[in-house]
């Protein structure tokens, strides 16, 4: 069950969730889901003669994943919005850490519904930041 | 190099069937537990499905061809989709329009001007209604990117 309309204060979190460690198989089924075959994300010979050290995640994985994590959340007929600024690549070998919080309740004026606007991270274990996301979702009367 | 004189320009509509296998495919992918996505005949679409529209954009069509966008020099800056109602079902048939919204040039701090490329993609229902929007920013680095900036 998605939480209810009370247990949404702003400041309200769920349990932070640990993916990966990502290898390039990681990169390679979500290239194959989403269909962008850019190489940089699996042809090593590509991505290094564009300067990179090594093939890397596609961000729209990652958005994915936090995406899957939101709705786990609060459900997924209820999402009415969901952004990502992209920040750090994400490399094969890291394990990524999804939190979110709620930063904003807007309550149902003229027929509208109820809404939470959410604060999304995904941080790269022992690096930095790889997305900044943001999300807003309806709450239902339970 | 980017042509600002696109903004502005906007493809030819097209269909695209919104299907289960698709969705369970996708939640696979972005590592989705979620019965909601896995175990519902007519499941709803995770957040950024929509970016498997491509798989039913025509050929040539697509913005980046168009725009003659360098692949070693992407990178993708931001992603943000706005559904008005619930996300769409498996089922659903979808109309698909993107448009060039904004195309701005910034001095990168590592790689030279970088050119900022925002579309806009509306997908409407069968009555027509807008459903759900799209809005990229795709970034061409001045050289070759260095690992630090976007995804």
């Amino acid at each position: 069950m998605a939480p209810s309309w009370d247990d949404l204060e702003v400041g309200a979190t769920t349990e932070p969730r640990t993916i990966g460690p990502l290898n390039r198989t990681d990169f390679v089924r979500y290239q194959g889901a989403s269909g962008d075959f850019n190489p940089i994300h699996h042809d090593e010979e590509f991505a290094q003669a564009a300067g990179y050290p090594s093939v890397f995640s596609v961000g729209m994985l990652q958005a994915g994943i936090l995406a899957s994590y939101a709705t786990d959340w609060l459900g997924a007929d209820n999402v009415r919005s969901f952004g990502v600024q992209f920040r750090e690549q994400v490399w094969p070998g890291d394990r990524l850490v999804c939190s979110g919080s709620v930063i904003e309740r807007l309550d149902a004026r003229n027929g509208e519904e109820r809404t939470v606007k959410l604060e999304l991270i995904v941080d790269r274990e022992g690096g930095g930041t790889a997305i900044k996301g943001w999300a807003t979702f309806a709450v239902p009367d339970a | 190099m980017v042509d600002a004189s696109a903004v502005g320009t906007t493809d030819e509509p097209f269909s695209m069937t919104v299907e289960r296998g698709k969705i369970r495919e996708f939640a696979r992918a972005t590592m989705s537990e979620n019965p909601e996505y896995l175990d519902d005949p007519t499941p709803p679409i995770e957040p950024t499905f929509l970016t498997s529209v491509s798989f039913w954009t025509p050929p040539g069509q697509s913005v980046f061809s168009k725009l003659k966008m360098d692949l070693k020099r992407i990178l993708h800056g931001g992603q943000e989709y706005v559904f008005h109602g619930p996300p769409p079902r498996a089922g659903q048939e979808l109309t698909v329009q993107t448009r060039v919204a904004e195309i701005y040039e910034k001095e990168g701090k590592r790689g030279g001007t970088m050119t900022f490329v925002v579309t806009v993609t509306e997908f409407r229902d069968e009555t027509g209604k807008i459903v759900a929007e799209a809005r990229s920013t795709a970034i061409e680095t001045g050289r070759p990117a260095t690992a630090k900036e976007g995804a």
